[in-house]
Protein backbone atom coordinates (compact mmCIF):
# COMPACT_ATOMS: atom_id res chain seq x y z
CA UNK A 1 0.00 0.00 0.00
CA UNK A 2 1.21 3.48 -1.03
CA UNK A 3 1.66 6.10 1.36
CA UNK A 4 1.93 9.91 0.80
CA UNK A 5 4.75 11.81 1.64
CA UNK A 6 3.36 15.19 0.17
CA UNK A 7 2.24 17.50 2.44
CA UNK A 8 -0.98 19.05 2.36
CA UNK A 9 -0.61 22.33 3.61
CA UNK A 10 1.85 23.18 1.52
CA UNK A 11 1.19 26.00 -1.01
CA UNK A 12 1.19 25.64 -5.16
CA UNK A 13 5.19 26.43 -5.68
CA UNK A 14 6.53 24.69 -2.25
CA UNK A 15 3.98 21.23 -3.87
CA UNK A 16 6.15 21.78 -7.11
CA UNK A 17 9.13 22.74 -5.40
CA UNK A 18 9.63 25.83 -7.28
CA UNK A 19 10.52 29.10 -5.84
CA UNK A 20 7.37 31.65 -5.08
CA UNK A 21 7.67 33.55 -7.98
CA UNK A 22 6.33 35.07 -10.85
CA UNK A 23 9.29 34.16 -13.05
CA UNK A 24 8.55 30.30 -13.04
CA UNK A 25 10.56 27.34 -14.46
CA UNK A 26 7.97 25.90 -16.58
CA UNK A 27 10.15 23.41 -17.66
CA UNK A 28 10.49 21.92 -14.02
CA UNK A 29 6.54 23.05 -13.63
CA UNK A 30 6.01 20.23 -15.93
CA UNK A 31 8.27 17.82 -14.99
CA UNK A 32 7.62 17.85 -11.15
CA UNK A 33 3.89 17.96 -12.25
CA UNK A 34 4.24 14.19 -14.36
CA UNK A 35 6.23 12.98 -11.73
CA UNK A 36 3.35 13.73 -8.72
CA UNK A 37 0.21 13.18 -11.28
CA UNK A 38 2.23 9.63 -11.66
CA UNK A 39 2.21 8.98 -7.98
CA UNK A 40 -1.36 10.10 -6.86
CA UNK A 41 -3.23 8.65 -10.13
CA UNK A 42 -6.47 7.13 -8.57
CA UNK A 43 -5.91 4.12 -11.13
CA UNK A 44 -2.74 3.31 -9.18
CA UNK A 45 -4.37 2.98 -5.84
CA UNK A 46 -7.45 0.53 -6.75
CA UNK A 47 -5.48 -2.36 -4.45
CA UNK A 48 -5.38 0.18 -1.55
CA UNK A 49 -7.77 0.67 1.39
CA UNK A 50 -11.28 3.03 0.84
CA UNK A 51 -9.17 5.78 2.94
CA UNK A 52 -6.63 5.31 0.68
CA UNK A 53 -8.36 5.68 -2.19
CA UNK A 54 -10.04 8.64 -1.36
CA UNK A 55 -7.01 10.37 -0.77
CA UNK A 56 -5.55 9.91 -3.69
CA UNK A 57 -8.36 11.57 -5.07
CA UNK A 58 -8.12 14.50 -3.54
CA UNK A 59 -4.36 14.46 -4.24
CA UNK A 60 -5.16 13.96 -7.82
CA UNK A 61 -7.59 17.06 -7.63
CA UNK A 62 -5.43 19.21 -5.28
CA UNK A 63 -2.34 18.36 -7.28
CA UNK A 64 -4.33 19.52 -10.88
CA UNK A 65 -5.55 22.76 -9.51
CA UNK A 66 -1.86 23.80 -8.15
CA UNK A 67 -0.45 22.64 -11.87
CA UNK A 68 -3.66 25.21 -13.34
CA UNK A 69 -3.19 27.65 -11.43
CA UNK A 70 0.91 28.32 -11.71
CA UNK A 71 0.85 27.32 -15.45
CA UNK A 72 -1.08 31.07 -16.20
CA UNK A 73 0.48 33.68 -15.69
CA UNK A 74 -2.74 35.64 -14.78
CA UNK A 75 -3.79 33.06 -12.33
CA UNK A 76 0.01 32.70 -11.11
CA UNK A 77 0.07 36.50 -10.19
CA UNK A 78 -3.08 36.27 -8.53
CA UNK A 79 -2.36 33.41 -6.32
CA UNK A 80 1.09 35.42 -5.41
CA UNK A 81 -0.52 38.34 -4.49
CA UNK A 82 -2.86 36.41 -2.37
CA UNK A 83 -0.34 34.74 -0.59
CA UNK A 84 1.61 38.39 0.23
CA UNK A 85 -2.43 39.09 1.46
CA UNK A 86 -2.93 41.26 -1.38
CA UNK A 87 -6.02 40.44 -2.78
CA UNK A 88 -6.11 41.96 -6.69
CA UNK A 89 -9.76 43.06 -6.05
CA UNK A 90 -10.96 41.29 -9.24
CA UNK A 91 -14.58 40.93 -7.86
CA UNK A 92 -14.48 44.59 -6.16
CA UNK A 93 -12.58 47.42 -7.95
CA UNK A 94 -14.07 48.57 -10.76
CA UNK A 95 -12.06 51.98 -10.87
CA UNK A 96 -9.56 51.10 -13.94
CA UNK A 97 -7.55 54.58 -15.47
CA UNK A 98 -10.63 56.00 -17.74
CA UNK A 99 -8.37 56.11 -20.98
CA UNK A 100 -7.42 52.02 -20.51
CA UNK A 101 -11.24 51.47 -20.32
CA UNK A 102 -12.12 53.60 -23.36
CA UNK A 103 -9.80 52.01 -25.25
CA UNK A 104 -11.14 48.88 -24.18
CA UNK A 105 -14.54 50.02 -24.97
CA UNK A 106 -13.28 50.82 -28.84
CA UNK A 107 -11.30 47.83 -29.05
CA UNK A 108 -14.83 45.82 -28.38
CA UNK A 109 -17.09 48.04 -30.73
CA UNK A 110 -14.09 47.37 -33.73
CA UNK A 111 -13.90 43.83 -32.89
CA UNK A 112 -18.06 43.48 -32.92
CA UNK A 113 -18.15 45.38 -36.42
CA UNK A 114 -15.52 43.01 -37.95
CA UNK A 115 -17.15 40.24 -36.75
CA UNK A 116 -20.51 41.63 -38.58
CA UNK A 117 -18.82 42.52 -41.39
CA UNK A 118 -16.79 39.08 -41.44
CA UNK A 119 -13.10 40.96 -41.63
CA UNK A 120 -10.50 38.73 -40.19
CA UNK A 121 -7.83 41.15 -41.53
CA UNK A 122 -9.49 44.25 -39.04
CA UNK A 123 -9.20 41.35 -36.86
CA UNK A 124 -5.94 39.56 -37.36
CA UNK A 125 -4.58 43.01 -36.52
CA UNK A 126 -6.17 43.79 -33.89
CA UNK A 127 -5.06 40.59 -32.29
CA UNK A 128 -1.40 40.69 -33.33
CA UNK A 129 -1.41 44.38 -31.29
CA UNK A 130 -3.28 42.87 -28.41
CA UNK A 131 -0.39 39.75 -27.79
CA UNK A 132 2.09 41.89 -28.08
CA UNK A 133 0.58 44.17 -25.71
CA UNK A 134 0.00 41.56 -23.34
CA UNK A 135 3.51 39.79 -23.58
CA UNK A 136 5.01 43.51 -22.73
CA UNK A 137 2.85 43.24 -19.85
CA UNK A 138 3.59 40.14 -18.22
CA UNK A 139 7.41 40.70 -18.36
CA UNK A 140 6.38 44.30 -16.51
CA UNK A 141 4.12 41.72 -13.96
CA UNK A 142 6.96 40.02 -13.33
CA UNK A 143 9.29 42.90 -12.84
CA UNK A 144 6.50 44.49 -10.33
CA UNK A 145 6.27 41.17 -8.01
CA UNK A 146 9.83 39.47 -8.12
CA UNK A 147 11.76 42.52 -8.44
CA UNK A 148 10.63 45.46 -7.03
CA UNK A 149 7.45 43.71 -4.66
CA UNK A 150 5.19 45.98 -6.10
CA UNK A 151 1.91 44.21 -5.27
CA UNK A 152 -0.34 47.20 -5.32
CA UNK A 153 0.62 47.70 -9.10
CA UNK A 154 1.04 44.03 -9.34
CA UNK A 155 -2.48 43.71 -8.60
CA UNK A 156 -3.53 46.83 -10.93
CA UNK A 157 -1.83 44.97 -13.86
CA UNK A 158 -3.70 42.47 -13.22
CA UNK A 159 -7.24 43.89 -13.76
CA UNK A 160 -6.53 45.20 -16.75
CA UNK A 161 -4.74 41.76 -18.43
CA UNK A 162 -7.78 40.61 -17.08
CA UNK A 163 -9.66 42.51 -19.78
CA UNK A 164 -7.35 42.16 -22.29
CA UNK A 165 -7.20 38.31 -21.95
CA UNK A 166 -11.32 38.58 -22.28
CA UNK A 167 -10.63 40.53 -25.34
CA UNK A 168 -8.40 38.31 -26.73
CA UNK A 169 -10.69 35.63 -26.38
CA UNK A 170 -13.25 37.52 -27.42
CA UNK A 171 -11.19 38.07 -30.92
CA UNK A 172 -10.20 34.08 -31.13
CA UNK A 173 -14.44 33.82 -31.16
CA UNK A 174 -14.63 36.03 -33.52
CA UNK A 175 -12.39 34.69 -35.69
CA UNK A 176 -13.72 31.40 -35.56
CA UNK A 177 -17.02 32.48 -36.38
CA UNK A 178 -15.36 34.68 -39.48
CA UNK A 179 -13.20 31.58 -40.86
CA UNK A 180 -15.73 29.22 -40.18
CA UNK B 1 -28.20 29.98 -16.72
CA UNK B 2 -31.57 31.52 -17.44
CA UNK B 3 -32.44 35.07 -17.22
CA UNK B 4 -34.96 36.67 -15.63
CA UNK B 5 -37.57 38.38 -17.72
CA UNK B 6 -36.75 41.89 -16.25
CA UNK B 7 -33.06 40.60 -17.73
CA UNK B 8 -34.19 40.01 -20.48
CA UNK B 9 -36.82 42.79 -21.32
CA UNK B 10 -34.12 45.13 -20.73
CA UNK B 11 -31.64 43.55 -22.35
CA UNK B 12 -34.05 42.91 -25.35
CA UNK B 13 -35.16 46.52 -25.69
CA UNK B 14 -32.02 48.23 -23.74
CA UNK B 15 -33.50 51.92 -22.60
CA UNK B 16 -31.20 55.26 -23.15
CA UNK B 17 -28.16 53.09 -25.47
CA UNK B 18 -25.96 55.90 -26.78
CA UNK B 19 -24.08 59.24 -26.00
CA UNK B 20 -24.56 62.84 -25.05
CA UNK B 21 -22.40 64.76 -27.56
CA UNK B 22 -18.96 65.61 -25.51
CA UNK B 23 -19.83 69.60 -25.46
CA UNK B 24 -23.51 69.32 -24.50
CA UNK B 25 -23.93 71.04 -21.49
CA UNK B 26 -24.00 69.53 -18.14
CA UNK B 27 -22.81 65.67 -18.99
CA UNK B 28 -21.03 64.09 -16.26
CA UNK B 29 -19.30 60.97 -17.67
CA UNK B 30 -18.62 57.90 -15.13
CA UNK B 31 -16.68 54.84 -16.90
CA UNK B 32 -16.06 51.27 -15.08
CA UNK B 33 -15.59 48.05 -15.52
CA UNK B 34 -15.31 44.52 -14.37
CA UNK B 35 -12.13 42.83 -14.02
CA UNK B 36 -13.44 39.20 -13.00
CA UNK B 37 -16.11 38.93 -16.31
CA UNK B 38 -14.67 42.01 -18.57
CA UNK B 39 -17.54 44.29 -18.51
CA UNK B 40 -17.34 47.88 -19.44
CA UNK B 41 -19.48 50.20 -18.81
CA UNK B 42 -20.22 54.09 -19.84
CA UNK B 43 -22.94 55.60 -17.90
CA UNK B 44 -23.74 59.47 -18.83
CA UNK B 45 -25.98 61.90 -17.10
CA UNK B 46 -27.34 64.87 -18.38
CA UNK B 47 -27.48 67.39 -15.13
CA UNK B 48 -29.80 70.26 -14.92
CA UNK B 49 -28.95 73.83 -13.33
CA UNK B 50 -30.99 72.87 -10.56
CA UNK B 51 -28.60 69.73 -10.19
CA UNK B 52 -31.30 67.16 -10.99
CA UNK B 53 -30.60 64.50 -13.75
CA UNK B 54 -32.61 65.37 -17.33
CA UNK B 55 -31.37 62.03 -19.43
CA UNK B 56 -29.08 59.73 -19.05
CA UNK B 57 -27.39 57.39 -22.02
CA UNK B 58 -25.24 54.07 -21.36
CA UNK B 59 -23.27 51.91 -23.15
CA UNK B 60 -21.98 48.50 -22.11
CA UNK B 61 -19.64 45.66 -23.32
CA UNK B 62 -20.96 42.68 -21.06
CA UNK B 63 -23.50 40.03 -20.48
CA UNK B 64 -27.25 40.39 -20.52
CA UNK B 65 -26.78 41.50 -17.00
CA UNK B 66 -24.43 43.87 -16.98
CA UNK B 67 -26.48 45.67 -19.96
CA UNK B 68 -29.69 45.22 -18.22
CA UNK B 69 -28.46 46.59 -15.09
CA UNK B 70 -27.27 49.73 -16.44
CA UNK B 71 -30.38 50.44 -18.73
CA UNK B 72 -32.21 49.98 -15.50
CA UNK B 73 -30.45 52.65 -13.82
CA UNK B 74 -30.39 55.43 -16.70
CA UNK B 75 -34.50 55.09 -16.31
CA UNK B 76 -33.83 55.02 -12.16
CA UNK B 77 -31.56 58.29 -12.26
CA UNK B 78 -34.00 60.19 -14.19
CA UNK B 79 -35.76 62.68 -12.52
CA UNK B 80 -33.08 62.49 -9.07
CA UNK B 81 -30.56 65.07 -8.07
CA UNK B 82 -26.95 63.89 -8.23
CA UNK B 83 -27.49 62.94 -4.61
CA UNK B 84 -30.32 61.14 -4.42
CA UNK B 85 -29.06 58.89 -7.45
CA UNK B 86 -26.40 58.13 -5.54
CA UNK B 87 -28.37 56.76 -2.79
CA UNK B 88 -29.40 53.76 -5.45
CA UNK B 89 -27.58 50.60 -4.49
CA UNK B 90 -26.70 47.63 -5.79
CA UNK B 91 -29.05 45.43 -3.69
CA UNK B 92 -32.10 47.29 -5.61
CA UNK B 93 -30.94 46.55 -8.68
CA UNK B 94 -30.17 42.91 -8.29
CA UNK B 95 -33.17 42.46 -6.04
CA UNK B 96 -35.57 44.92 -9.35
CA UNK B 97 -33.43 42.41 -12.10
CA UNK B 98 -33.59 39.08 -9.81
CA UNK B 99 -30.15 38.60 -10.77
CA UNK B 100 -28.41 35.17 -9.16
CA UNK B 101 -25.35 35.57 -6.94
CA UNK B 102 -22.98 34.93 -9.76
CA UNK B 103 -23.95 38.36 -11.30
CA UNK B 104 -24.11 40.60 -8.21
CA UNK B 105 -21.11 42.28 -9.44
CA UNK B 106 -22.99 43.85 -12.47
CA UNK B 107 -25.34 45.26 -10.43
CA UNK B 108 -22.15 46.68 -8.68
CA UNK B 109 -20.63 47.51 -11.67
CA UNK B 110 -23.91 49.75 -12.48
CA UNK B 111 -23.63 51.45 -8.64
CA UNK B 112 -20.08 52.04 -9.03
CA UNK B 113 -20.76 53.73 -12.69
CA UNK B 114 -23.60 56.22 -10.64
CA UNK B 115 -20.90 57.14 -8.02
CA UNK B 116 -18.11 57.56 -11.21
CA UNK B 117 -20.47 59.60 -13.01
CA UNK B 118 -21.49 62.02 -10.13
CA UNK B 119 -17.76 62.53 -8.84
CA UNK B 120 -16.80 63.49 -12.75
CA UNK B 121 -19.97 66.12 -12.29
CA UNK B 122 -18.64 67.35 -8.87
CA UNK B 123 -14.95 67.86 -10.70
CA UNK B 124 -16.26 69.48 -13.04
CA UNK B 125 -18.72 71.66 -11.49
CA UNK B 126 -16.61 71.92 -8.02
CA UNK B 127 -19.34 70.72 -6.02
Amino acid sequence: MTTFTLDFSADHFALFGLDRAQGVDTVALETRFRDIQAQVHPDKHTQGSDANQRLAMQWATRVNEAYQTLKSPLARARYLLQLQGHDAQIESNTAMPMDFLVAQMELREAVGEAKVGADDTVLDGVRRKLVIEIKEEYQRLRDLIDAQHDYVAAAGLVRQLMFQEKLLTEIDDALEAVLA
Amino acid sequence: MAYSEKVLDHYENPRNVGSFGKDDEGIATGMVGAPACGDVMKLQLKVGKDGVIEDAKFKTYGCGSAIASSSLVTEWVKGKTIDQALEIKNTQIAEELALPPVKIHCSILAEDAIKAAVADYKKKHGA
